[in-house]
């Protein structure tokens, strides 16, 4: 999709990029050679772009503090960095953006955290600028994919020209939404000559109390330097309109902003931490009415208040969810900005309201296998972030707390404390184990509470697209590595009792938890079976078959929640409803629908081929 | 020019890819894009939209509510989901396509019937084509959204060479051929089905994976 040739030695492309390739290559075009994240939509492409690109180390790490602290190394030892984590991950980060925010760095960071208002993909919505007035460090926020592609740039600038971290923020509709980019793709930094050097220098780095409140100062001082700056940077740019009104504002609500009031005049802010003073004021005594548009919290707001400048900003856009152009034309009409009928906008009376199609477990999930079996025992089931904890939904309705990245084992830990008598189960997957699993568990071992733990171990990051981890044996920039065992792991925790079981077996799984409860121990079962959107599980489909004449239509396979069943258009004599068929072009095969199904009428792979071959009918 | 395109189907559709395409076809008319859609949790067999503008000059990456000109549906309840979004004069393209929700499956809600996707319908011109099969006797049900696009491509004044050369640059280069054949297919059944397109859907059931409303909805 190069469409401009080369002109004057450059070469200048138009490209189609999302918000996260434009990260990547910018971070790349600024001269990051090290970068460090954990996977989390909306961000993840972000490290996976920039992981394939020449001369670049890139990692996942375990969890997000660990991903801050290899970029503070490197940026310590010379080398411009970036760290990439959606905005829950931040929280588990904080702790390192607040003593690198003291200590400075000898080389760029630019910090990516990519917010999820809306909360598409998240348990939470949070808005991180407010860790960058937190932390006092610079927030810069793209409002398409060329701001993002040239402020990651300033970014590292900037990061360098202050001693400071800078936070770039990016949201769903930055990171996820693709627009036009022009750039020149000759690259500007030669790979790197020299190895960066390592610079002693304790009474900056090592923050022992008496540095540290030498350091505390040095933060203050360059946080007045840094608003100094906000007032000259191009990135904050006041687009003149007509006097009457004047909006300030950010990110992707510029973009829904400029479209819905397109005859205002408008001060876009690309760095919204530290506000410019100066020019906030002289926009403000430019127009008659000031208006803030944002997405998310009232910050740019409560800043524009803290300088004593008059502003109207959440009293009339919402405070909750995405914006979109819908929610700033509605809010505008609303507030008398713009005349109810401006936009040809259709009624707003549905004529039908199909069913809702929420996310699923997919066909042949493994993690169907343990939910089957922890319903069938009654079990109260903890969970945590990752594709199991779709186990909330019905028909499953199987998990019954989740939380956050690690909680379902200190919770159920909790809940054993407390002294309930019914056991408590953990469920969480084996990244988010890696994450943030191990303390919990080990406090589990070290305290002793009667928690059963299931690892549902399916050999990837499932959620966020299948990123590789510590127990996978390979590298985000595909190279062979140790694969660290979840056994022997657990075991060195202190967990003596350990069971190892395939989800697909679901005798295997109910033997397993029966022998867990008998114990009045801690006890860990792994659940070990990889994804089954992986390439190596994809390869073993084989669609099973519903023998019509003995299916009693009795539902019971109909609990397991798998997408693949459905009801037949052939009806079922003894109880005049529909006999279940199968969908060939989703089943995977996995036999836990014919493991359920009392009167053996779900064909296994091994009865497929002697059975006759019906055609499926819906 | 300027338009707007709205994708919408179930995850592992191949929505995103024909997205993309839109996008690529449009830079390739020298006009602005942008495109915008929902990764993560909502692909798993959830509902998938994709949003593309074409335009001199585009802001917002989202479409205004009534503002659509093109409704590429790839399952049928999905196109019955964003109709109140379409512009007056615009076009539904459907892929004839049922898959039951969960909710549907366990019973507890009903496929909309084939009388109220009509009633749903009232002024709207949509055209249902059998995408899915057409892309089997192709040789691979995946170049279903390629089959759609070609059909889409017909109400629009855009060289079909333009959206030729959008599949080279996005499809892997061993599956170009395929895609490049099932655009042309797509783009020449609905040209030969076009009288017959009067507001009915052209095919009720196509073939053994596009089920009966009836069978879906458990009740006749």
């Amino acid at each position: 999709m190069v469409l401009h040739g080369d002109t004057a030695g450059q070469k200048l492309v138009r490209k189609l990029l999302s918000g996260n390739e434009a990260v990547a290559q910018g971070a790349w075009a600024a001269g990051v050679r090290v970068a460090a994240g954990y996977p989390g939509t909306p961000g993840t492409e972000i490290l996976e772009h920039f992981a394939a690109m020449p001369g670049v180390y890139a990692e996942w790490s375990p969890n997000e503090q660990v991903a801050l602290n290899v970029a503070i190394g490197a940026a310590y030892a010379g080398s411009r960095s970036m760290a990439v984590m959606k905005q829950v991950g931040l929280n588990v980060a904080a702790d390192a953006l607040f003593y690198a925010a003291a200590t400075g760095l000898a080389a760029g960071l630019v910090l990516v955290v990519a917010d999820d208002p809306g909360m598409h993909s998240s348990q939470d919505e949070q808005d991180s600028r407010r860790y960058a007035r937190f932390a006092r460090v610079p927030c810069l926020e793209p409002s398409d994919s060329q701001t993002a592609r040239d402020l990651v740039q300033v970014a590292l600038a900037v990061s360098e020209q202050f001693d400071v971290p800078v936070m770039l923020r990016t949201t769903t509709r930055i990171a996820h939404a693709h627009s036009v980019v022009t750039f020149d793709e000759a690259p500007r930094r030669e790979p790197r000559t020299e190895l960066p050097s390592y610079q002693i220098d304790i009474a900056k780095y090592a923050l022992a109390p008496a540095h540290a409140r030498i350091r505390r100062g040095v933060v203050e001082e360059r946080m007045a330097r840094l608003a100094d700056f906000a007032d000259t940077f191009a990135g904050n740019v006041i687009e003149p309109g007509e006097a009457e009104l004047g909006i300030v504002a950010n990110g992707v609500a510029y973009q829904y902003a400029r479209e819905i009031l397109p005859r205002a005049s408008f001060l876009k802010l690309g760095m919204t931490y530290p506000l410019p003073r100066r020019l906030v004021a002289r926009f403000a005594a430019q127009v008659r009415r000031l208006l803030v548009i944002e997405e998310q919290d009232s910050f740019i707001e409560e800043e524009l208040r803290l300088l004593g400048i008059a502003c109207e900003g959440k009293s009339i856009f919402p405070l909750i969810g995405e914006l979109s152009p819908a929610a700033v034309l509605e809010s505008a009409v609303r507030a008398g900005l713009l005349p109810p009928t401006s936009r040809p906008t259709r009624a707003a009376t549905q004529r039908l309201a199909p069913p809702l199609r929420p996310p699923a477990l997919c066909p042949g999930c493994p993690h169907r296998g343990i939910f089957v079996i922890t319903n069938k025992l009654k079990l109260v089931v903890n969970g945590d972030i990752g594709c199991y904890g779709l186990g909330l939904m019905p028909p499953l309705s199987a998990v019954h707390t989740c939380g956050c990245m690690g909680a379902s084992i200190g919770v159920a830990h909790g809940v054993a404390k407390a002294g309930v008598q019914e056991r408590n189960v953990a469920v969480i997957g084996d990244s988010t184990f890696f994450h943030s699993g191990i303390p919990a568990l080990l406090n589990v071992a070290y305290n002793k509470s009667n928690t059963i733990t299931i690892i549902m171990d399916n050999g990837t990051t499932a959620m966020t697209g299948h990123q590789p981890h510590s127990g996978t044996g390979r590298t985000l920039q595909q190279v062979t590595t140790s694969a660290t065992p979840l056994e022997p792991l657990v075991r060195a925790l202190g967990i003596e009792h350990v069971y190892t079981v395939d989800p697909y077996a679901l005798p295997e799984v109910e033997q397993a938890l029966n022998d867990c409860l008998a114990l009045d121990e801690p006890a860990v079962i792994i659940s070990q079976r990889g994804c089954a959107l992986l390439p190596e599980a994809r390869r073993r489909y084989l669609p099973l078959r519903v023998d019509a004449a003995q299916c009693v239509a009795c539902g019971v396979c109909l609990r397991v929640g798998c997408p693949a069943l459905f009801n037949s258009n052939e009806v079922c004599e003894l109880n005049q409803r529909p006999r279940v068929a199968i969908d060939p072009l989703l089943c995977t095969g996995c036999e836990i629908c014919a493991q359920v199904c009392p009167v053996g009428a779900i064909l296994f792979r091994e009865q497929l081929a002697a059975a006759p071959q019906d055609e499926p009918q819906r | 020019m300027s338009a707007n395109f709205l994708l919408v189907g179930v995850g592992g559709q191949g929505i995103l890819v024909a997205a993309d395409l839109v996008a690529l076809a449009g830079l390739e008319l020298g006009l602005d894009v942008k495109k915008s859609e929902i990764h993560g949790i909502a692909q798993r067999g959830g509902s998938v939209s994709s949003q593309v503008r074409w335009g001199q000059r585009v802001y917002s990456p989202l479409i205004l509510p009534g503002e659509v000109d093109y409704l590429l549906a790839f399952e049928r309840l999905e196109a019955l989901r964003h109709l109140e979004l379409l512009r007056p004069g615009a076009i539904v393209l459907c892929n004839d396509y049922r898959l039951a929700p969960a909710s549907v499956t366990a019973g507890t809600e009903v496929y909309p019937t084939a009388a109220q996707e009509q009633e749903a319908y009232a002024g709207i011109r949509r055209h249902y084509l059998p995408a899915l099969r057409i892309a089997q006797e192709l040789g691979s049900a995946q170049v279903s959204n390629v089959v759609l696009l070609g059909a889409l491509s017909t109400f629009m004044e855009v060289p079909e060479q333009v959206w030729q050369r959008a599949i080279a640059l996005r499809v892997p280069e061993r599956l170009v051929a395929l895609n490049q054949q099932a655009f042309a297919v797509g783009r020449a059944y609905l040209a030969l089905n076009q009288e017959s397109a009067s507001g009915q859907p052209l095919v009720m059931t196509a073939g053994a994976l596009s089920p009966t409303p009836q069978a879906v909805a458990g009740t006749s």
